[in-house]
């Protein structure tokens, strides 16, 4: 996350690679030698890394493909199952249940966040700068400074029965809406969704003020002088400007909503029923409580499959033009 | 990040490539789990005798319960050559790892423990029938060990895998000044009494029953305690054991869910139910918010402390005026790790919970569980006026008239967390109904053992 915040707003990918050679315009035989060098150099440099990501990301993921196709409780004696695993997975009307209740989650955790950040943050764009701008930048980034598991212990106090939500709804003379809204069928996934929703808030409206700030002036000008309002400035500049933040913005919420855990293992369990279980609980329920690894790999095989189909069409889509 | 996720240049491709190809093979070559090597038959030269050379035991126990700490200590105090290292973590935690922490080279000696059955078929448990007739365990009631017994892929009957640390009962607390003011004189003697005892109730703005549904179905406990009556225990526990042909689609569940299903519905239980976690509950109880809880006698102390002189409690009563009492009754069961390094410590440690007098006292007023062992050994006395002594006092009661049934939530590994949690959140919600809900649990139970 910290990377995607880090990388997000430079925008200057092309002049050096990251591995840190030159850009390669000539082909002599000379230069390619030399370009050869340097690389095999640059690699020795990276390598340390590279073994630590091969050893706890390749190979993890390797496994986890290979367990797939495994029916093994974790300590005995694996059977071959072929594509059993994933045969359950897309037939499983519980399964598939749990997978649409992540799909769900995207607009809490990723549409209202980027929606209300873009609000936001067109809001405070004009006062980034000075004591006061740190003030609301960090207001609004500390959400996403919390431990999830602290925000998911708060907001259970919040929505719970005699929380302040409901004393709220109850002192505005709306008692009969007040409930339990984590423990009730209708409202459990709504209410986990606003919780995902508070926490990244934050850091969308942190990345999108940042994106704003860096928007020529000129531009606003030039729509000014044109006759354009706030809403048509909005339109026609920031939003434009903004493409690659949104895309960032989308990745990261997207891969949130459906990889999310600790809010949901915190605020709900999963329950009532399954109306709020996420594939990520239940791969770590079928692995340590049940103990299917097998079908708990091949559902994160699934899972990760479901993130790249979301993740990479926004990627194509928000790439944007080189400037 | 972004440059990741779009697209490679090839010549790194042609770099990387290789290196998965290599992660892959690495790993893909043999099918995942150790092919054991079953261990031999039980080892039939035992030591009973503690010796004098330093021994350190690892424990593995349940956070919140202090009583497995008690117990070490007062070891220690008493032999002073045995320490204790102790490891504690939340109950559900210990289900998950069990079998991964026995099946490595720190395996704990002495570990609390969740259903054995699949421990047992890993070879992850020692099996303690040497012990049996070195220390004379054979003495203790049968009743009291048969749910440590495993054989045959089914618990019940076998050889002895584990043993309690105090055993338990449940039944039903009640809060002495709601009982009184909604005119109960004296505990139930049928479920008819009880029903009436919740309708007066309701209707004197008392909230009926205290139970959690969160996390875990708290409200599976009425559910047994009406399905032990209406039907044949028997059947409820072989079930339980996963004798063969057993079903959960009974009569007597079908009966219980549907009185469940009806007090839900006559706001018998907390309407936030499904959002009220076992501490939660018990805090609602204490500051006097429910007439009554079904819990067990691990909360004895604890509400003894917290509502001195207003808390009773009483064996869930049966049919009809007369019957025998049943209920959920289990060890706090320990085992021994087929990998422990001192075997021997820990059977030793084990029987001396069982049978030392200070023990036994500690299991009463520090676990407020009966002690078992022998049935000639006195049972230590609570302080008179506690309802740590009815719970005691209730245990007795329901070993004279062998009423005790293991939990349905112990069925199986999974049953708890994957049917009768979820399904019970649905069922108190209006989302399911009586046979949905018998009919669940079985296909869970059925996949389950099919495996």
């Amino acid at each position: 996350m910290t990377s995607a915040l880090g990388s997000a707003p430079t925008g200057r990918d092309d002049q050096v690679s990251s591995t840190g050679r030159p850009a390669r315009s000539t082909s002599t035989r000379a230069h390619r030698r030399r370009w050869a060098r340097a690389a095999g150099t640059g690699w020795l440099y990276v390598l340390p890394a590279l073994l630590m990501y091969a050893v706890f990301v390749l190979r993890p993921l390797a496994l986890t493909v290979q367990y797939s196709f495994y029916d093994w409780n974790g300590i005995g004696v694996a059977r071959w199952a072929g594509l059993d695993n994933y045969v359950t997975v897309f037939t499983d009307s519980d399964l598939l249940k749990i997978i649409s209740n992540a799909i769900i989650l995207i607009v809490f955790f990723s549409l209202i966040p980027v929606a209300l950040g873009l609000l936001v943050a067109s809001m405070v764009r004009r006062i980034t700068t000075g004591a006061f701008g740190t003030v609301v930048r960090t207001i609004l980034f500390l959400p996403q400074v919390i431990p999830l598991v602290a925000a998911g212990i708060a907001w259970s106090w919040l929505l719970s029965t005699n929380g302040l939500v409901n004393q709220v709804l109850r002192a505005l003379g709306l008692g009969g809406l007040a409930r339990a809204w984590l423990g009730d069928f209708d409202t459990a996934l709504p209410a986990v969704g606003v919780i995902g929703a508070w926490v990244l808030l934050g850091l969308c409206t942190i990345l999108l003020v940042t994106g704003m700030s860096k928007i020529d002036p000129a531009l606003y000008e030039a729509a000014r002088l044109d006759g354009a309002g706030p809403v048509r400035e909005f339109l026609a500049v920031t939003l434009p400007s903004l493409r690659q933040e949104i895309g960032v913005c989308l990745t990261v919420t997207i891969i949130a909503a459906l990889a999310s855990f600790d809010i949901v293992y915190i605020s709900t369990s999963g329950g009532p029923g399954l109306q709020t279980t996420v594939p990520g609980l239940e791969i770590y329920r079928l692995a340590f409580s049940q103990r299917q690894v097998g079908l708990a790999s091949a559902l994160a095989v699934v899972l990760m499959l479901l993130v790249l189909a979301f993740v990479l069409p926004i990627q194509r889509l928000t790439r944007g033009e080189k400037p | 990040m972004e440059e990741l996720l779009t697209k490679i240049p090839r010549r790194r491709a042609l770099v990387l490539a290789p290196l998965l190809v290599i992660g892959l093979a690495a790993t893909a070559c043999s099918a995942p789990g150790a092919d054991r090597s079953s261990t031999a038959g039980p080892d039939a030269a035992v030591k009973t005798d503690l010796g004098t050379a330093p021994v350190k035991l690892e424990m593995y126990a349940e956070t919140g319960f202090p009583l497995a700490k008690a117990l070490a200590d007062e070891f220690t105090k008493q032999h002073p050559n045995v320490t204790f290292a102790i490891r504690e973590d939340q109950f559900t935690v210990i289900v998950e790892n069990a079998p991964r922490v026995m099946a490595s080279d720190n395996a704990p000696d002495i570990i609390r423990l969740p259903t054995m059955v699949d421990l047992v078929k890993d070879d992850l448990l020692e099996n303690l029938d040497p012990y049996v007739s070195a220390y004379g365990w054979d003495k203790f009631p049968a009743s009291q060990l048969m749910q440590l017994r495993v054989g045959d892929n089914t618990r019940g009957t076998g050889s002895l895998y584990g043993m309690g640390l105090g055993y338990s009962v449940t039944g039903v607390f009640y809060n002495k000044k709601l009982a009184s003011q909604v005119g109960m004189t004296q505990p139930p003697a049928t479920v008819a009494e009880f029903e009436q005892l919740l309708a007066k109730a309701k209707a004197g703005g008392v909230q009926p029953i205290m139970q959690f549904n969160k996390n875990t179905a708290g409200i599976n406990f009425p559910h047994q305690a009406l399905q032990n009556q209406f039907g044949d225990p028997a059947q409820v526990a072989d079930w339980i054991f996963q004798k063969p042909g057993a079903t959960f689609d009974t009569p007597a569940a079908l009966k219980a869910t549907q009185t469940i299903q009806k007090w839900a519905q006559a706001g018998y239980f907390p309407k936030d139910a499904n959002a009220l976690d076992y501490a939660g509950m018990v805090g609602q109880f204490q500051k006097g918010n429910g007439l009554f809880m079904f819990n067990g006698d691990w909360e004895s102390a604890n509400l003894d402390k917290a509502m001195p002189g207003n808390v009773g409690f009483f064996l869930f009563p049966a049919e009809t005026a007369g019957g025998k009492h049943v209920a959920m009754s289990a060890p706090n069961t320990f085992g021994v790790s087929a990998k422990a390094k001192n075997p021997d410590t820990a059977a030793y440690f084990l029987n001396w919970v069982h049978t030392n007098a200070k023990a036994r006292e500690i299991a009463v007023t520090v676990g407020g569980s009966s002690p078992g062992g022998p049935s000639d050994l006195p049972v230590p006395a609570a302080a008179p006026n506690t309802v740590l002594a009815e719970t005691l006092k209730a245990a007795q009661q329901l070993g004279a008239e062998n009423g005790a049934v293991d939990f349905t939530a112990n069925a199986t590994g999974g049953i708890f967390a994957a049917a009768i949690t979820p399904e019970m959140q649905k069922l108190v919600a209006g989302q399911q109904t009586p046979e949905g809900y018998v009919k669940a649990v079985q296909a869970e139970y059925a996949k389950e053992l099919s495996r």
